[in-house]
C-alpha cells in the first residue's frame, strides 16, 4: 500500500514530458490518471524511479471529428468518453464500452491513452479500437509524430510499440454513425476485468472483432472476418473466433473453457451486431 | 514537496513525500480519519472522497496529483450540525452495520445521484446496483444500501428534520 | 437535577419496533474510531517479514541492511523475540486427548510452514520505514514441497511438523449407536451419498486488522487495542502467552468493521506489540494490508464431506453417516480444531432421523491456518445435508420439498430429544416452509420449469430450496466442557439507574456491527420504563466490562441480551422494595408499568422510578437490609443453546452456453424467535444470505499446487458487489424460544447457514435434465461449463469428460486435486 520512493516531475506541456521522458528513458513512467500503474506501484510489482505527471495537460482531453475520422485526446478519462455526445452519435460502442471499464471511481480518473499505453489484454478498449481499425498517433522529442495502426501497436503482454521516448498522443477511430454494433463483456463481478470479451463492428457487410484477455495482446479475430467475407454464417464464423489465439488458463477459466466462451460471445456479438 | 488541498472547504498546506497517496494524506497529515483503507488493489471503494465533485479512489491517487484541487470528505458532508440527506438515508433505512465501508459508501452514492441528476437520469435499483460497483460491503448484502441511495434519491426522508449530530467535523485545527 | 421524563403508561412497547440505531451518527459522520484512527503519539510501526514459500527451511536471515534502513529502530527474527514467550500461541479447543498440537509462535524459527507465515518483524519511527525495511530482510529459504491436498497431507509423504510426525492432528467420533446406524443401512430401501468440498473461503471483513499497543505510565501495565471480536478472552490468552499478570494488560476493542469470525483470535501481531511494547517502553502499532489480510488472517471452511444417508421406501431418513476431513491449515488457531464439532450436531438437519454416526479427522497443510468464519460449521453441515436431501429426492423420485415434509420433525414433537442428545427447543418447519414456498410461487415455478423444458433452448430454470436448524446461543458451560472447550459460556452484563433515572448497561457481549447499543437500549426501555435514548451502552474495555465471554456464533443477544434483561429484573425488584418503603406500601401489592410504580388499589399512590432512582442514589430513607444505589450485575449461563430454523428458496436461470448463473428470485424465511429489532434482523439475514451466496457462487481461496494463494486480494478473491446480488424477499415466522425469558434466539449466522445449500440446489436443479448431479463450489462459470460437459459425456468442443477434467487441473491455477473429488457424488 506504500509505493517505493520516486522523483515527480509534474508537466504543463506535452514538449515537457517529452523532454522528461528523453531524459530518463526506461527509468521513467508517465502518469495520466494512474489507474492502471499506481496499483501496481502500491503492491511494490512497478517501482519507476521518476513519475512523469501528465494529468494537467488538459490540451490532450478532447473528442474532434476530423473528416471521417474521430479523433481523441489520449488524456480523455473513461467518464468523459461515456458521457461524450459527439461519440455516441459517431463511435457509439466506444462511448459504451468506456462506460464499462472498471467502477465510476475508476472511469473518472482513468484514461484511454492510460489504458492503451497499459497494453493490457484484459482491457476492454483496446479491442475496441482493433474492432474499429484504428490507430495510435505517438510522438518523440527527437523524431516527431508517427501513426501506428492499432494492429501493429500491441507487441507482447504489457508491451507496445511505444519506444521509451515516446509519447502517445491521440487515438483516432473510423466515424460510424449507423454502423451495427455490440460488446460482450463476460466477467463473475461486474467490476472485474472480462474473462472473455468481445468487441463487434459491423458495417458495409463487413465486420470486425476484437478480442479482450484471449492472448498475450489485445487482438482482431481475424478468422471471422476472414468467414464472413467469405460468405460463412455467423454461426459458422464464430467458430474460427479463437483462430490464432493463444488464450491463458487463470483461476476463472481454462484454456479450453476461454476458447468455447469466445465463439459463444463472438456469435452474440455478430447476431446483435448485424441486428 | 508542497501539497495545497481545499478539504472540505478549508484549505490545507504541507510538505509530502511524492509517493503520498491522497487516503494517506487525508488520514495521517491532516488527521481526518473517517476515510477508510480496506483493500489495495483499487476494489472496494472504503476510501472513496469526491476530488474536484467526482468520487475517486484516495489510495489510487497521489497526495501531489491532488495539489491545487478541492477535496470532499465524509467529514465535509454533515452541515450546521445535520445530517447530509444521504447519511440521514443510510440512518433510516439500516443501510450500514460495521460502518467501515460507509463513508466510501455515501460518498459514491452522492456522486452517483449529482450524476445521474445531470444527465436526466431516473435512479432504479439496478441503477443503483451498477453505481454502486465499484464499492464493497461485507455486512449488508446491499438491500438496504439501494434502498437508501432510492429513498435518498427520491427525497423520501423521515420528517424532514434531520438528525443532529455534533458539529464542526470539518478539518481539525 | 432534571430527572428522566417516564415513559407514559400508554406507551407502547420498544422491543418489536424499528428503532433506528444510535450508533449510526458517529459511523456515518466518519467519527467512529476505528483501531488504526486512533492518534498514539510516538508509536513504533510494526511490519511483518512474511514467508513467500508454503513449506521452506529457514537457511539463514541477514537484517543488517535493515537495521541500517533509515528510521529503522530494530529488527528481530524469531530467535531474538524467542524468550519473550512463556508459552505457545494459545489453541483452546484440545478436542482429543491425543489432539497433535505442534508448536506454533508469533515469529517462526526453523521453518516457513504456509506462505504469509511471519519469519521477522521490522519495528521503525514510521508505518513509510517499516515497509521500506521489510525488503531489506534478507531471508535465505530451502524450499520443501507444499501440501494443499488433504487426502495427500494424511499419507505423511511430506511431513510438515517433524517432531509430531504425522500430519493428523486428530480424529474424533461421535459414536451414538454404531449398531443402529449398521442396521438402518442394512435394512433401508434407499441410500444415497454424497461427496462435497467446502472450498476454503476468506473471511475479508471490510476493515483489515489493526493492533496497537500503548503502554501505561510508572509500570501501570499497557493497553492493547485490536480490532478483535473477543477482547475478553484476548486479555486472557495474551497474559498466559506472554507471562504477564492478567492485571497489567487491559484490551480495547475499539469500533471494529466486522469480524465474521476473523477476529475471533489470538494473533501474532496482538502478541508482538503486546511483547515489544512491554519490552520497549514504547507504544507499538500495526496495520495489516489486504492482500497481507488474505495471508495471515484465518480461513474459513477447508472440509471434504461424506455423507450417507439411509431411508425407507417412502423416502423418510432412517439413517445418517457423516465422515469428515477438515483442513486445519499450517497451525492451530484459537479453536481451529473445534469448528467441525460445532456443525458435528447438525448433519440430521432439521429432520427426525433416529441413527447418526460422525467422524472428522482435522489435518495439517501447508495453508494458513483455519478457523471460525460465520456459521463455524455449522453452514458445513447444512450444506452436507441438505444437498443429501435433494440427492435423496431424486432417488426417491419426489419432489425436493415433499422430501423434507416427509421428514420435518413435526411442531408437536418439540422440546425434541435429538439423536446426538441434544434438546431442540421449539420449532415450526413445515408451517416455516410452506411460508417460503407460497412467498417463492413453488408450484407456478415447477409448472413454468416444466414447460421449459418441454420447448428446449439454453437456458434453464432451476428452482432449490434449504431448510435448517442452527445451532447458537454459545453455549451452555457444561455442554463445553464436555466438548473438552477450555471457556465457559456464560455472559455477563451489569445494569446501573443512575441518579436522575439515566441507566448505564456494561455488557460482556463486543458488538462490531450488530447493534448491541441498540437493542440493549430497547431491552432495558421495556423492563425500566425508560426511553431508549437513555440508555447508555459500555462494552469492549476490560477496564470498564471485566467479565465478558464476547460476540460469536450468534450468542450476544440469548446469552448476553438476556443477561441484560435479568439484571433489569432485578434493579426493578430492588426499585420495588424502595418504592414500596417510599409508599408505606407492601411491594407485593405495587405494580410497575411506563416507569412508574403504583400502588394496587390507592390510586393517588405513584412514584416514577426516576425518583426511586434518586432515593437510591442519597440513600436518607431506604428499607432496612437495602444497600444504596440501583445495581445489578447478572452472570448468565444458558441452559440450553437456541435453536434458530428456517427455509430458503432460491430461482435461478443457468446459461448453458457460458455456465453463467443469473439469480432471479431469492426468499427467506429465518425464525430467530422474538426480534427485538425487525430491522436490525432483517439486515443481519440480508447480509448473512449474500455470504453464503457468495460460497455457492463467488468465493474461493484458490491455492496452487506450490502453495501460492492465487486469489489473494480483493481484485481476485471474489466478494461480490451490489450489481451481482439478488434482492431478497423475506417472510415471517416467530416462534418464542422457551429456553430464555426474551424467547430470543440469535440471528447473525442464519442466512449464511441456509443460503449456500440453497443456491446449489437451484443450480443443480436448473441442469438435472441435463444429468448434472453435483456441483462443486463456487459454482462458476467454468465449473458450471465443465459439470455440463462431463454430463453430457464431453461432447462440448470435441473433449471427453476425461480430458475435460485432465486438461482443467493442468492448466490452471486451482488445486484441482484439493478440491477435485466432488464430482458425481451420488450413488
Amino acid at each position: 500500500m506504500i509505493p517505493a520512493p520516486f522523483a515527480y516531475d509534474r508537466v504543463d506541456s506535452t514538449d515537457a514530458a517529452l523532454a522528461a521522458l528523453a531524459e530518463h528513458g526506461d527509468d521513467a513512467k508517465l502518469l495520466a490518471g494512474g489507474h492502471s500503474l499506481l496499483p501496481l506501484m502500491k503492491l511494490r510489482l512497478a517501482s519507476p524511479e521518476v513519475l512523469v505527471d501528465v494529468g494537467r495537460l488538459s490540451d490532450l482531453s478532447y473528442v474532434r471529428q476530423d473528416g471521417d475520422t474521430i479523433a481523441i485526446g489520449a488524456l480523455t478519462r473513461h467518464r468523459d468518453l461515456e458521457t461524450s455526445s459527439e461519440l455516441a452519435e459517431q463511435v457509439p460502442i466506444l462511448a459504451h464500452v468506456a462506460g464499462q471499464v472498471g467502477d465510476p471511481q475508476v472511469r473518472h480518473r482513468g484514461t484511454i491513452g492510460g489504458s492503451v499505453a497499459h497494453a493490457d489484454p484484459a482491457s476492454d478498449l483496446p479491442a475496441v479500437i482493433l474492432a474499429l481499425g484504428g490507430s495510435f498517433l505517438v510522438r518523440s522529442s527527437e523524431r516527431g509524430d508517427r501513426e501506428i495502426p492499432a494492429t501493429e501497436f500491441f507487441t507482447g503482454f504489457l508491451e507496445s510499440a511505444l519506444e521509451p521516448d515516446e509519447m502517445l498522443i491521440e487515438i483516432r477511430v473510423p466515424a460510424v454513425p449507423g454502423a451495427g454494433w455490440s460488446f460482450q463483456k463476460f466477467n463473475r463481478r461486474a467490476l472485474d476485468w472480462a474473462i472473455v470479451g468481445v468487441a463487434a463492428v459491423s458495417r458495409n457487410g463487413s465486420s470486425g472483432v476484437g478480442l479482450v484477455n484471449m492472448g498475450s495482446v489485445p487482438l482482431l479475430a481475424s478468422g471471422v472476418t476472414e468467414a464472413l467475407d467469405q460468405g460463412g454464417s455467423i454461426a459458422d464464423a464464430a467458430e474460427h473466433a479463437a483462430d490464432g489465439a493463444e488464450p491463458q488458463a487463470d483461476m476463472n477459466a481454462t484454456v479450453e473453457y476461454r476458447t468455447h466462451l469466445a465463439k459463444v460471445l463472438v456469435r452474440r456479438a455478430l447476431e446483435e451486431a448485424s441486428g | 514537496m508542497n501539497v495545497t488541498v481545499t478539504v472540505n472547504g478549508v484549505e490545507r498546506s504541507a510538505e509530502v513525500e511524492p509517493r503520498l497517496l491522497l487516503v494517506h494524506y487525508l488520514r495521517e497529515v491532516l488527521g481526518l480519519t473517517g476515510t477508510n483503507v480496506g483493500c489495495d488493489t483499487t476494489s472496494c471503494g472504503a476510501c472513496t472522497v469526491h476530488l474536484d465533485g467526482d468520487s475517486v479512489k484516495s489510495c489510487t491517487v497521489l497526495a501531489v496529483q491532488a495539489d491545487g484541487s478541492e477535496v470532499t470528505t465524509i467529514e465535509g458532508m454533515a452541515r450546521d450540525g445535520v445530517l447530509h440527506p444521504m447519511q440521514q438515508a443510510f440512518m433510516e433505512n439500516h443501510g450500514l452495520q460495521c460502518g467501515y465501508c460507509t463513508p466510501g459508501m455515501v460518498m459514491a452514492a452522492t456522486a452517483l445521484i449529482t450524476e445521474s441528476e445531470a444527465a436526466g437520469r431516473t435512479l432504479d435499483d439496478q441503477a443503483v446496483r451498477v453505481g454502486l460497483e465499484g464499492n464493497l460491503c461485507r455486512c449488508t448484502g446491499y438491500q438496504n444500501i439501494v434502498a437508501s441511495v432510492l429513498a435518498c434519491a427520491a427525497g423520501e426522508l423521515g420528517d424532514g428534520t434531520g438528525v443532529q449530530v455534533r458539529d464542526g467535523q470539518g478539518v481539525p485545527a | 437535577m432534571t430527572a428522566t421524563e417516564p415513559r407514559t403508561n400508554e406507551s407502547p412497547a420498544v422491543t418489536g419496533t424499528r428503532l433506528l440505531r444510535k450508533e449510526d451518527p458517529v459511523l456515518l459522520t466518519g467519527e467512529g474510531r476505528y483501531t488504526d484512527d486512533l492518534q498514539i503519539p510516538g508509536a513504533l510501526h510494526m511490519a511483518v517479514v512474511r514467508s513467500p514459500f508454503a513449506h521452506a527451511r529457514i537457511t539463514s536471515i541477514d537484517t543488517a541492511e535493515a537495521e541500517a534502513s533509515p528510521g529503522v529502530v530494530a529488527v528481530y527474527t524469531g530467535a531474538d523475540l524467542a524468550d519473550l514467550w512463556a508459552d505457545q500461541m494459545p489453541s483452546a479447543w484440545p478436542v482429543t486427548d491425543d489432539m497433535v498440537n505442534p508448536p506454533h509462535f508469533p515469529v517462526t524459527q526453523d521453518k516457513a510452514r504456509y506462505v504469509g507465515d511471519a519469519v521477522a518483524v521490522v519495528l521503525a519511527e514510521s508505518n513509510v520505514a517499516a515497509r521500506d525495511a521489510v525488503d531489506l530482510v534478507d531471508v535465505d529459504y530451502d524450499p520443501l514441497p507444499a501440501v494443499v491436498d488433504l487426502e495427500a497431507a494424511l499419507t505423511d509423504e511430506v511431513v510438515i511438523h517433524e517432531d509430531a510426525g504425522t500430519n493428523k492432528s486428530y480424529t474424533w467420533d461421535l459414536e451414538i449407536d454404531e449398531a443402529a446406524v449398521t442396521k438402518a443401512f442394512d435394512e433401508a430401501a434407499h441410500t444415497v451419498t454424497g461427496k462435497f468440498v467446502q472450498q476454503r473461503l476468506l473471511p475479508m471483513p471490510m476493515e483489515p486488522r489493526a493492533v496497537a499497543c500503548v503502554p501505561e505510565p510508572f509500570g501501570g501495565g499497557v493497553t492493547l487495542y485490536s480490532a478483535t471480536q473477543i477482547p475478553h478472552i484476548l486479555k486472557v490468552m495474551t497474559a498466559v502467552t506472554l507471562g504477564m499478570s492478567e492485571a497489567d494488560i487491559r484490551v480495547v476493542a475499539p469500533a471494529v468493521g466486522g469480524g465474521f469470525g476473523s477476529k475471533l483470535e489470538v494473533y501474532a501481531e496482538e502478541l508482538l506489540c503486546t511483547a515489544l511494547a512491554h519490552k520497549l517502553k514504547r507504544p507499538v502499532r500495526w496495520l495489516e494490508e489486504r492482500s497481507e489480510n488474505a495471508q495471515a488472517t484465518i480461513h474459513g471452511r477447508g472440509q471434504i464431506q461424506e455423507i450417507d444417508l439411509a431411508a425407507d421406501a417412502d423416502g423418510k431418513v432412517t439413517g445418517v453417516r457423516v465422515r469428515l476431513l477438515a483442513d486445519m491449515g499450517a497451525y492451530l488457531q484459537l479453536i481451529t480444531p473445534g469448528i467441525p464439532l460445532l456443525g458435528s450436531f447438525l448433519y440430521c438437519g432439521v429432520y427426525d432421523v433416529p441413527a447418526f454416526s460422525f467422524t472428522c479427522t482435522g489435518v495439517f497443510t501447508t495453508m494458513t491456518p483455519t478457523d471460525a468464519y460465520r456459521g463455524a460449521g455449522r453452514p458445513e453441515a447444512t450444506y452436507a445435508i441438505e444437498r443429501g436431501m435433494d440427492l435423496l429426492a431424486r432417488e426417491v423420485g419426489v419432489d425436493p420439498a415433499e422430501i423434507r415434509r416427509r421428514n420435518y420433525i413435526t411442531t408437536d414433537q418439540f422440546p425434541y430429544t435429538a439423536v446426538t442428545g441434544l434438546e431442540y427447543d421449539s420449532g415450526n418447519h413445515e408451517s416455516g416452509a410452506e411460508i417460503a414456498l407460497d412467498l417463492a410461487g413453488y408450484d407456478d415455478l415447477r409448472a413454468e420449469q416444466e414447460q421449459r423444458r418441454s420447448e428446449g433452448g439454453t437456458k434453464h430454470l432451476g428452482i432449490g430450496m434449504a431448510s435448517y436448524f442452527e445451532m447458537c446461543g454459545l453455549a451452555p458451560s457444561r455442554v463445553l466442557a464436555s466438548l473438552n472447550y477450555s471457556a465457559g459460556g456464560w455472559e455477563s452484563a451489569t445494569v446501573r439507574m443512575m441518579p436522575t433515572g439515566k441507566v448505564q448497561v456494561v455488557s460482556g457481549a463486543t458488538p462490531h456491527g450488530q447493534g448491541h447499543e441498540t437493542s440493549w437500549s430497547m431491552i432495558v426501555a421495556d423492563k425500566l420504563g425508560v426511553s431508549p435514548d437513555d440508555v447508555e451502552v459500555l462494552h469492549s474495555d476490560t477496564n470498564i466490562s471485566p467479565h465478558g465471554l464476547d460476540t460469536y456464533g450468534s450468542r450476544s443477544l440469548p446469552v448476553g441480551g438476556v443477561a441484560v434483561a435479568l439484571a433489569c429484573d432485578q434493579v426493578l425488584d430492588k426499585a420495588k422494595q424502595i418504592a414500596a418503603h417510599q409508599m408505606e406500601a407492601s411491594a407485593d401489592d405495587l405494580e410497575f408499568s411506563g416507569g412508574v410504580f403504583s400502588v394496587r388499589g390507592s390510586p393517588d399512590k405513584e412514584m416514577p422510578m426516576a425518583a426511586v432512582a434518586f432515593e437510591a442514589f442519597t440513600a436518607h430513607d431506604l428499607p432496612d437490609d437495602v444497600e444504596p444505589n440501583l445495581t445489578a450485575q447478572v452472570t448468565y449461563d444458558p441452559p440450553n443453546f437456541s435453536w434458530p430454523f428456517g427455509t430458503h428458496v432460491c430461482v435461478v436461470e443457468v446459461d448453458e452456453e457460458t455456465g453463467a448463473v443469473e439469480v432471479r428470485d431469492y426468499v427467506a424465511v429465518d425464525d430467530c424467535g422474538t426480534q427485538i429489532n425487525p430491522m436490525i434482523v432483517e439486515g443481519q439475514v440480508h447480509g448473512g444470505i449474500v455470504q453464503g451466496l457468495a460460497q455457492a457462487l463467488f468465493e474461493e481461496a484458490v491455492y496452487d499446487a506450490d502453495g501460492n494463494l492465487s486469489a489473494g486480494s480483493l481484485a481476485e478473491y471474489l466478494v461480490p458487489a451490489a450489481p451481482d446480488v439478488p434482492t431478497m424477499r423475506l417472510g415471517q415466522s416467530v416462534t418464542p424460544s422457551p429456553t430464555n425469558s426474551l424467547g430470543v434466539k440469535g440471528v447473525g449466522e442464519a442466512g449464511t447457514i441456509g443460503a449456500a445449500p440453497t443456491v446449489i440446489n437451484a443450480v443443480v436443479d436448473a441442469l438435472s435434465h441435463l444429468g448434472v448431479t453435483e456441483m462443486r463450489m463456487p459454482a462458476s462459470p467454468l465449473h458450471i461449463w465443465e459439470a455440463i460437459q462431463a454430463a453430457r459425456g464431453g461432447d462440448g468442443d470435441g473433449l471427453t469428460a476425461e480430458q475435460t477434467t485432465d486438461t482443467a487441473g493442468a492448466d490452471r491455477d486451482a488445486p484441482s486435486d484439493s478440491v477435485q473429488a466432488d464430482q458425481g457424488g451420488a450413488s
